[in-house]
């Protein structure tokens, strides 16, 4: 069984934080395919449409009958662990700050056999199940765990290299005021989080959650993602100490463009959703970049919360669904610039959900408690891209499958 | 000598002393809150365009962005319904001389000490005149209740029927238009109305009696405690904006020295 992670010593202040450093990020076009489905936690191979040979490593033809038609399925990750070794030497950077690294073969019930990386808690010869997760690279990399969960299984060490798992981070949600923020402190604290940071806008305006949020030991961070000045004023103080920030600041009101007639509760989405992201990204986004080596409680994710509407628009909730695609869109620019530090950028896409300004709106809806369940499970799982909720997992498949379609679909004129 | 000669010896000299009755504007300062389904008062913001450094050498600046009711703040005639249709009801349409006058400062701090929901009636600004002088015509009058000196919750005193603020009555803002034909009307609080001044007859009575008779607000004040019952000189000049139903200022009074 994997030892528990025992929580981090205090940093001698004397020594220089570890620079961060990646796995090798080079893959083929072909290869992304396995990125995409570690971007959402899926176990998906090459499957030929012709002769339905299951194909590892990714081509550009199929092995068997050079067809050029191979989709990406999700197929069965079960297999036999065949054989394993650990690396003890290395020129790679990265790998040579985790030494000895466990690697070996799985042969996969489904029929290729596949060099991965192994979990501490396979044998060799075992049942085995493959994760296709993503490395600090950002890259779709598999590794193969115990068929069945055991305890401690997520604080092996080459396991936890690519997740973004809670357990000893601080974590700071940046707005204590949200409908979701006592779900999600509570759903962080049970996963093991170190402490929880609440920033909070306007303490002159009082909520009736925070009677709640106080009997949780939360700390209360002023701070409000409108203000620059606020917003810098905390990174200076806490940005050394974030290892996962949860934007959770959302702006929202009702109607498309027609039905306001003016541009002032969109400014308000653009402030919050929009710049106010910008400003968190630009105040805390450096010093989390610089800790993405810092041992256990190294600066590990970036969560946003966003619309799923942000995928695709319609006119109820128009102009805050297209604050909403801004910042999914600067949420891609942060991908890449966070890229070179290993930070992760997680997006949870959230169909409607329980709060006042969906209460007309019919079920389902997305209560708090499951958006924090599956913001939880993202980061353990290390993903980027969670959809939440029937709705968004519904509006991504139809993405996925023709954006057009979902468009012409999300925006009908009703029969006159 | 001249008047103004006077006056600038006077103030030279210390005989006359010029008070500041403006909070700073910060971006934490209260604003008034509004059911949120409705349009919402911009809070203050400040965005550095440079600081001395790449984006202008050499210079330092910023743009800044609020509400024309944000901070220590004038309202206009226009602000209000009642006043939509008066002349000379926006900021820039109304006489410069309006903007420097007499004031009056009716001290209400214990009452509201006492009382968060405190109103000022006929008879207080009554038992005030027996004590003083008679309001003169044309004269700012100032409600002190040392609210200013609240900050963060207990300022805007929000509970969940709405917030806890002194205030004037109707009648006593009826009395003051009315039978004193003041020039216009200041509170320490947020608004010139109480805290729960949507549940008077009519609702927010200061705004909608004021305005719709040509008069004009301030709210947000501080440091009328430095301010004397009468003699002092407020200086209230708005921002020349068109069509402007209020701006933030800074708010001035010329006291003689040791008459707070």
């Amino acid at each position: 069984m994997t030892d528990p992670l025992q929580p981090p010593v205090k940093k001698n202040p004397q020594k220089r934080t570890v620079s961060p450093t990646r796995p090798p990020e080079s893959r083929s076009r072909a290869a992304l395919g396995l990125t995409a489905a570690a971007a959402e936690g899926r176990f998906a191979l090459q499957c030929c449409a012709e002769c339905g040979a299951v194909q590892y490593p990714p081509r550009d033809a199929c092995c068997a009958c050079l067809s050029v038609a191979l989709d990406w399925r999700d197929v069965s990750p079960k297999g036999q662990l065949i054989a394993e070794t650990r690396i003890r030497a290395t020129t790679s950077l990265y790998f040579r700050d985790r030494l000895p690294w466990r690697t070996g073969t799985v042969q996969l019930d489904v029929g290729p056999s596949v060099i991965c990386h192994v979990h501490g808690e396979c044998e060799k010869g075992a049942r085995v199940e493959l994760w296709n997760r993503l490395d600090r690279a950002g890259q779709g990399v598999l590794i193969a765990v115990p068929e069945e969960r055991t305890p401690n299984m997520q604080d092996d060490p080459q396991l936890r290299a690519m997740t973004s798992d809670p357990k000893h981070r601080r974590v700071l949600i940046t707005d204590g005021r949200a409908p979701n923020a006592p779900a999600l402190t509570k759903a962080l604290l049970a996963a093991g989080a170190a402490s929880v940071f609440l920033g909070e806008g306007e303490t002159w305006r009082p909520y009736p959650e925070r009677t709640a949020l106080e009997a949780l030991g939360v700390e209360f961070l002023p701070l409000d993602v409108t203000d620059t000045s606020s917003v810098n004023r905390m990174a200076s103080e806490y940005g050394g100490k974030v290892d996962i920030l949860i934007n959770n600041a959302r702006f929202l009101r009702p109607g498309g463009v027609l039905a306001r007639g003016d541009t002032g509760f969109a400014r308000d989405e653009i402030e919050v959703n929009y710049l106010g992201l910008m400003r968190l990204a630009q105040a805390f986004g450096p010093a989390m970049c610089g800790r993405t080596g810092d041992g256990v409680n190294s600066a590990v994710a970036w969560v946003n919360i966003l619309a799923a509407t942000s995928l695709s628009n319609s006119p109820e909730m128009g102009c805050f669904s297209a604050s909403q695609a801004a910042a999914r869109a600067l949420s891609q620019s942060l991908r890449g610039e966070f890229r070179t530090s290993g930070l992760r950028v997680m997006n949870v896409y959230v169909g409607p959900t329980e709060d006042d300004w969906h209460q007309p709106l019919p079920p389902p809806k997305v209560a708090p408690g499951a958006l924090a369940r599956d913001v939880v499970s993202g980061l353990r799982n290390g993903l980027e891209d969670v959809y939440c909720g029937d709705v968004a997992k519904d509006m991504s498949l139809k993405f996925a499958r023709d954006p057009k379609v979902l468009e012409r679909e999300l925006t009908m004129g009703g029969e006159t | 000598m001249t008047a103004l000669a006077n006056l600038a010896a006077a103030l030279a000299g210390g005989d006359v002393e010029v008070i500041d009755l403006t909070h700073t504007l910060d971006p934490d300062f209260p604003v008034i809150v509004l059911p949120p389904e409705f349009g919402q008062c911009a809070r203050f913001r400040m965005e550095e365009i440079s600081a001395y450094d790449h984006r202008g050498p050499g210079w330092k600046w910023h743009n800044i962005s609020m509400s024309e009711h944000t901070g220590t703040h004038f309202d206009a005639p226009c602000h209000w319904v009642s006043g939509r249709d008066l002349p000379q009801s926006a900021v820039d349409e109304i006489p410069v001389d309006r903007f420097v006058g007499p004031v009056v400062v009716i001290d209400c701090s214990a009452q509201s000490a006492q009382d968060p929901d405190f109103l000022m009636t006929p008879a207080h600004i009554e038992a005030w005149e027996t004590e003083h002088d008679r309001i003169p015509e044309d004269a700012w009058v100032l409600m002190r209740s040392d609210w200013s000196k609240k900050s963060g919750a207990a300022y805007l005193n929000m509970a969940d029927d709405g917030p806890h603020s002194p205030g004037p009555s109707p009648e006593a803002i009826r009395f003051l238009i009315e039978e004193r034909n003041i020039l216009g009307f200041g509170t320490e609080t947020v608004g010139t109305d109480a805290g729960q001044g949507m549940h008077l007859s009519p609702p927010y009575p200061a705004h909608f009696l004021l305005h719709g008779a040509g008069k004009y607000g301030l709210q947000c004040l501080c440091g009328l405690d430095r301010l004397p019952p009468t003699g002092a000189i407020l200086m209230a000049a708005p921002l020349k904006i068109r069509n402007g139903t209020g701006s933030p200022l800074r708010v001035l009074a010329l006291v003689e020295k040791d008459s707070a």
